[in-house]
């Protein structure tokens, strides 16, 4: 039996705001094992990306635990947070959000320089951007001077670098033409081939079916 | 380690991504920067030169006749008053001060006048100094030609003999010819340059005998000044106290000077205006701190998205700081370097042409104000920095994202 990646207990989110509390997440459990795609679905305000952005460890919950790789995150401060979401999650982003002042290639060796003090040496940087279809020519343009699916790849092969045991996936097709929509899941379903963990949020129910399983959130709620 | 620091990349690239913006805010820098250095320079340059030239006459005292009030410092710089016949030191107290110099050092009468000349066509003023032909030959220097001989013979100041024309031979008719006679006497030497003094200001005097001089004014056994010179510094002090003693016993007849008074008030004077100068230069770096301020924040404002991605990536709190302190640094140490190079050069423009000489320019006092600005520029900068830099690293990386 396979372990537990992530795992959430009990976890609620509520946010505090001068008109009244909201509680965007109720009470959510849920396992998640190595190697699984699971997708995420809902209405929009139903909680989905509160939780993704509880799985990515940039948000804390209210009350319950989430561990991640077997470790507990409640008592992580916010650097031992920054080491996590640096070493162990990949983030691909619905608008790719790489960083505009560095290159294709700076983009995807950033977390690398950040995790190892030092330039990528081993030529894996050059090697995921090869393997996501972005050439070395391609590679030394600056995001805006790349097409949206060109961006997206390179923003996969970034969320690749450190080697991460989750990839978190915000609607990664969500601003792309269907053409191009359906390389970039070509690309995801293929890492999950080779066993990678990955936890998608969308709203489109044909990318949902390449996850091995839907879950779906209603009122912050597992439905 | 900084130069393979992707963050320092970062801040290089996001100042040069706005480069316009940037230069304009280190162009305040360099401004407080050229402000503070160039005016520091040149108040430690003039101090340095007069405290040069008077420190040559520490071993100097000059009596005068005691005129009443706190005014001695400036009847004695020149030497030029007027010797009417009540304030004059006598023949006698000239002997008096001799008896007590004598074991110590020496001491020389001076008569002085301030009077209208003429040479050919050109009318002017200047000091005439009657001096014994002996002390002449002791004290003054002559660059050119010889010493005066006869009573119709006088030595000029380089700048008054420059400022007339003079040269060995020319003629001089001293006196105003509405008031009474004039005395035509021929230069025979011009001195060399001497500069500012207490004793004697001979740069821009006409010096000749003292027959010359009675010839003239009248005065026969009266001084307007008596010089003394001590051969041991370590006596100035009892020697100034042992003529105060002797002269002023019943009441004050003369006025004894030693130049560490004059310099200590000079030195303070320019201190205290160089500060004062310099203050206001502070505030033109204030200004630039505000608009540092104004250009950090900006920086900060509209790379909140890019914030919330390196945040989301895996950066640290701390590292967001740096990066942003770092672009401080970089346009306050960027603006401290140009605005050095530009100060050094104005601050030597400055004090040739103010002081006349770059003789003291590069000496440590004057040329600390260049560091000494940097500093200041530099820290003010990234001190500005700060409150922007650590406003960014507390973004929360989920709503720093959401930004558009």
């Amino acid at each position: 039996m396979s372990s537990p990646v992530i795992e959430l207990m009990d976890v609620v989110r509520v946010y505090p705001l001068p008109s009244g509390d909201v509680t965007a997440l109720s009470g959510v459990s849920l396992r998640i094992d190595e190697g699984e795609f699971v997708a995420i679905m809902g209405p929009s305000g139903s909680g989905k990306s509160t939780l993704l952005n509880q799985i990515g460890c940039l948000d804390r919950p209210t009350s319950g635990d989430l561990s991640l790789a077997g470790k507990n995150t409640r008592e992580m401060d916010d650097r031992e947070l920054t080491n996590l979401r640096l070493s162990s999650i990949g983030y691909i982003f619905q608008k790719f959000n790489l960083i505009p002042l560095l290159s294709a290639y700076e983009n995807v060796e950033y977390p690398y320089i950040m995790k190892h003090r030092k330039n990528d040496d081993t030529g894996r940087v050059r090697d995921l951007l090869a393997m996501m279809g972005i050439d070395e020519n391609l590679s030394a343009h600056k995001p805006n001077e790349l097409s949206g699916g060109q961006q997206q790849r390179v923003a996969i092969a970034r969320a690749l670098v450190n080697d991460p045991a989750i990839l978190l996936c915000d609607e990664p097709t969500g601003n792309l033409d269907s053409q191009t929509s359906l390389q970039i899941m070509e690309i995801l379903a293929d890492l999950h081939r080779r066993g990678r963990t990955l936890v998608m949020v969308t709203h489109n129910p044909e990318t949902a079916t390449y996850a091995d399983r839907i879950i779906t959130i209603r009122d912050g709620q597992i439905a | 380690m900084i130069g393979n620091d992707i963050i320092f990349a970062l801040s290089v690239r996001s100042v040069r991504l706005h480069f316009l913006r940037s230069v304009l805010a280190a162009l305040g820098i360099v401004i407080g920067v050229v402000a503070i250095a160039s005016i520091g320079m040149m108040g430690a340059n003039m101090t340095l030169s007069v405290t040069e030239q008077l420190s040559d006459m520490a071993n100097k005292l000059t009596v005068t006749p005691y005129r009443g009030g706190g005014g001695g410092m400036m009847g004695g710089f020149g030497g030029g008053g007027g010797s009417s016949d009540d304030d004059a030191i006598t023949e006698k107290e000239f002997k008096t001060i001799q008896r007590i110099v004598t074991k110590y050092g020496t001491a020389y009468t001076v008569r002085s006048e301030s009077d209208k000349i003429e040479v050919g066509s050109d009318e002017g003023r200047a000091t005439i100094y009657g001096l014994d032909t002996e002390t002449m030959r002791e004290i003054l220097t002559v660059e050119s030609g010889e010493y005066p001989k006869s009573t119709t013979s006088v030595v000029v100041g380089p700048t008054l003999a420059e400022r007339l024309d003079l040269k060995i031979g020319s003629k001089i008719k001293i006196g105003d010819p509405d008031k009474g006679s004039t005395t035509t006497v021929r230069v025979v030497g011009i001195l060399e340059e001497r500069g500012m003094s207490m004793d004697l200001s001979t740069d821009m005097a006409i010096i000749g005998s003292d027959k010359l001089f009675v010839g003239i004014y009248g005065g026969e056994g009266e001084y307007d000044q008596v010089n003394v010179v001590v051969s041991d510094l370590n006596n100035i002090e009892m020697v100034k106290t042992a003529i105060e003693n002797e002269l002023n016993r019943k009441e004050d007849t003369v006025t004894v000077q030693d130049s560490s008074r004059m310099m200590e008030s000079i030195t303070s004077t320019v201190s205290t205006m160089t500060t004062f100068v310099m203050a206001i230069a502070g505030i033109s770096l204030l200004v630039a701190a505000v608009s540092i301020f104004n250009v950090m924040m900006m920086s900060v404002n509209e790379r909140v998205r890019e914030i919330g991605i390196l945040r989301s990536i895996g950066t640290q709190r701390a590292e967001i700081l740096r990066m942003f302190i770092y672009e401080a640094a970089i346009i306050g140490i960027v603006g401290a370097i140009i605005g050095a190079i530009v100060s050094i050069v104005i601050g030597y423009v400055i004090v040739v042409g103010m002081i006349g000489s770059a003789e003291y320019f590069f000496a440590p006092g004057s040329i600390v104000y260049v560091p000494m600005a940097m500093t200041v520029g530099a820290g003010i900068c990234i001190a500005t920095g700060i409150y922007p830099a650590w406003r960014a690293s507390n973004l929360d990386p989920i709503e720093a994202l959401q930004n558009e």
